[in-house]
């Protein structure tokens, strides 16, 4: 028998040899253009600023991270709190955290009409989300903006029904970026909720309503319990690219309504504070790994608690 | 299976279907927008004066355009082509076993670009990519294609692996029972049934590499715009008419390869 085993023993090593060779080049690739670089940026978050950017290479400082929660009186030079930081901080939370609510709210009714539908026409509704998730992020964001400029189509229609009479500013502020996050990260609510709704036995809905309970109490105590799964990876979807987001506030909220992304450019830009940057960058990395960890964490409770 | 009872349908909640319908025709209002200004004739763009293709035809003979769009398609085909590659390797590697020490780290790496923040992504590019330039010397296109192959393998890799697991190992094993070597059994067997998945990848990437606007902005050298960082750019000045018309083309091919994956993909066999 021991022979026998030995050659199966060898035959496995061999073909898990064989399967690291072949995944060497993709995880080669992510490793130098994605996840190594992550590592400088850590490093840089704890070196001295340079004078021109850049920073001062192997020059250890935690200037870096003490600039994300104070800034330096330019006068006496003592640390106050940053309430510009502040601001931005939460102004990225805040927005990432409604835009994730809307998105549900809306998200939840859209993916269970589309699961609701006959099997041959569940497909063509799916494309019709699928499709402008795939459009570029720039040109949707280009979209709304057309659509909400002073004299774009909005105000044009208010103001031909004669609800106002002078257009309403909307391009540059917080709405303006919430309704473009809410826009742009709408499918990603909703495809991971439908593929938790597609799988639901309408049996158990059908149960509920002999029992005599309400649409509601259907919804709230039979359909919702079974879409969790979805709905949290909906959530988590939606919330990690909102407090990311990047061009959208650029785009939609102008200069004066930044989030995290944009005030994490600024320091690579006009700033010139790489090590302030980089620390903002982990910071970022740090809450979206939070999330994360959320995730995971829902996700296997939930699996345990249905038992498969 | 009984879905009608008393006379009432089970699945209908109330005001879902409003809800459902308004945000998907919403969906569409911003793009349908873009998409007629961009045959409106007049400068403006409020009033419309008219069907006509003249900013197609500027755009067209738009030196900055042009370079910009060819760019964003050379980047787009090197980068889908090689991610592709490395994602049907590293599909091959992680599926059909029982499992192997390091296979959950595979997955952890492989889908890294997937979940953390874009802008993070590009500023650690930035500041690596800074220092090779000036080691180097080289400035030329090849780290934007290292970044979009990187980040684009994932959306490879993931339709990939999808249809591989769904393929059992008896007909590789019929093959080599007919003494074909490993090279001639996935040529002959393995890559023509696979194939649906990799041309879905092939695509997912093709797009995803095309619509990247973070990442090539803080990757690129002085002079290398893709058309989607050239549009960002222009939007400090105003958007013109002609980067409607070739945001509309962008977004026709988007179309098209995004249905066409969805087909492909859809086709059982």
């Amino acid at each position: 028998m021991k022979p026998a085993s030995n050659i199966a023993e060898t035959a496995k090593r061999s073909d898990v040899r064989r399967r690291w060779l072949l995944s060497a080049p993709a995880l080669i690739t992510i490793f130098l253009a994605a996840i190594g670089p992550l590592l400088v940026v850590l490093m840089f978050s704890f070196m001295v600023k340079g004078d021109y950017g850049d920073v001062k290479y192997w020059q250890f400082s935690t200037n870096g991270w003490i600039s994300v929660l104070f800034e330096r009186d330019p006068i006496d030079d003592t640390l106050g709190i940053a309430t510009a930081n502040f601001t931005i901080l939460w102004r990225s939370i805040k927005l990432s955290l409604i835009t994730t609510i809307i998105t549900l709210l809306l998200g939840f009714p859209t993916a269970y009409f589309i699961a609701t539908r006959p099997n041959k026409n569940r497909d063509i509704w799916l494309l019709l989300i699928t499709i402008p998730f795939w459009t570029n992020l720039l040109i949707r964001t280009f979209g709304i903006q057309d659509v909400i400029r002073n004299e774009g189509l909005l105000n044009i229609l208010l103001m031909k029904l004669g609800l106002i009479s002078q257009p309403i500013q909307m391009l540059f502020t917080d709405g303006a970026v919430l309704l473009g996050l809410t826009y742009v990260y709408f499918p990603l609510m909703v495809l991971p909720i439908y593929s938790s709704l597609e799988k639901l036995d309408f049996r158990l809905v059908e149960a509920g309503y002999d029992l005599y309970a309400t649409r509601f109490k259907v919804l709230w105590n039979i359909v919702l319990p079974l879409s969790k799964p979805g709905i949290v990876a909906g959530v988590i979807l939606v919330f990690i690219p909102s407090i990311g987001a990047y061009v959208t506030p650029r785009v939609l909220g102008g200069g004066k309504n930044m989030m995290l992304g944009n005030l994490i450019e600024q320091q690579f830009g006009q700033a010139r504070d790489w090590p302030f940057g980089s620390a903002l960058s982990i910071s970022l990395l740090a809450i979206v790994t939070l999330a994360l960890l959320v995730y995971v964490k829902n996700v296997s409770r939930s699996g345990g608690s249905h038992g498969h | 299976m009984a879905i009608k009872s008393r006379g009432f349908e089970i699945k209908s909640q109330t005001g879902f279907t409003f809800i459902a319908l308004a945000c998907i025709f919403t969906l569409y209002v911003p793009i349908a927008t873009l998409v007629v200004y961009a045959f409106n004739d007049t400068e403006s763009m409020s009033l419309w004066g008219g069907f006509s293709l003249r900013w197609f035809r500027s755009a067209w003979q738009n030196r900055a355009i042009q370079d910009a769009v060819l760019r964003s398609l050379q980047i787009a085909v090197i980068a889908a082509t090689l991610a592709t590659m490395m994602g049907t390797l590293a599909a091959l590697a992680t599926t059909r076993t029982e499992g192997y020490r390091g296979l959950t780290f595979k997955y952890a790496i492989i889908n890294q670009p997937l979940v953390i923040p874009e802008i993070v992504t590009a500023v650690a590019l930035l500041i690596v990519f800074a220092r090779i330039k000036v080691w180097t010397g080289y400035t030329g296109v090849g780290y934007l294609v290292a970044a979009h192959t990187a980040f684009c393998i994932p959306f490879a890799y993931l339709p990939i692996r999808a249809r591989l697991e769904g393929m059992d190992l008896t007909l590789e094993t019929a093959a080599s029972d007919l003494y074909a070597n490993s090279w001639n059994a996935f040529r002959f067997v393995t890559l023509p049934l696979l194939l649906p998945g990799v041309i879905a990848g092939y695509m997912l990437a093709f797009v995803v590499s095309l619509d990247d606007v973070v990442i090539t902005e803080f990757v690129k050298s002085g002079g290398q715009e893709t058309l989607p960082t050239y549009m960002l750019g222009q939007i400090r000045r105003s958007v013109t008419p002609e980067v409607n018309a070739a945001a509309t083309c962008f977004l026709a091919i988007s179309v098209m390869a995004v249905t066409a994956f969805y087909f492909i993909s859809r086709k059982k066999t």
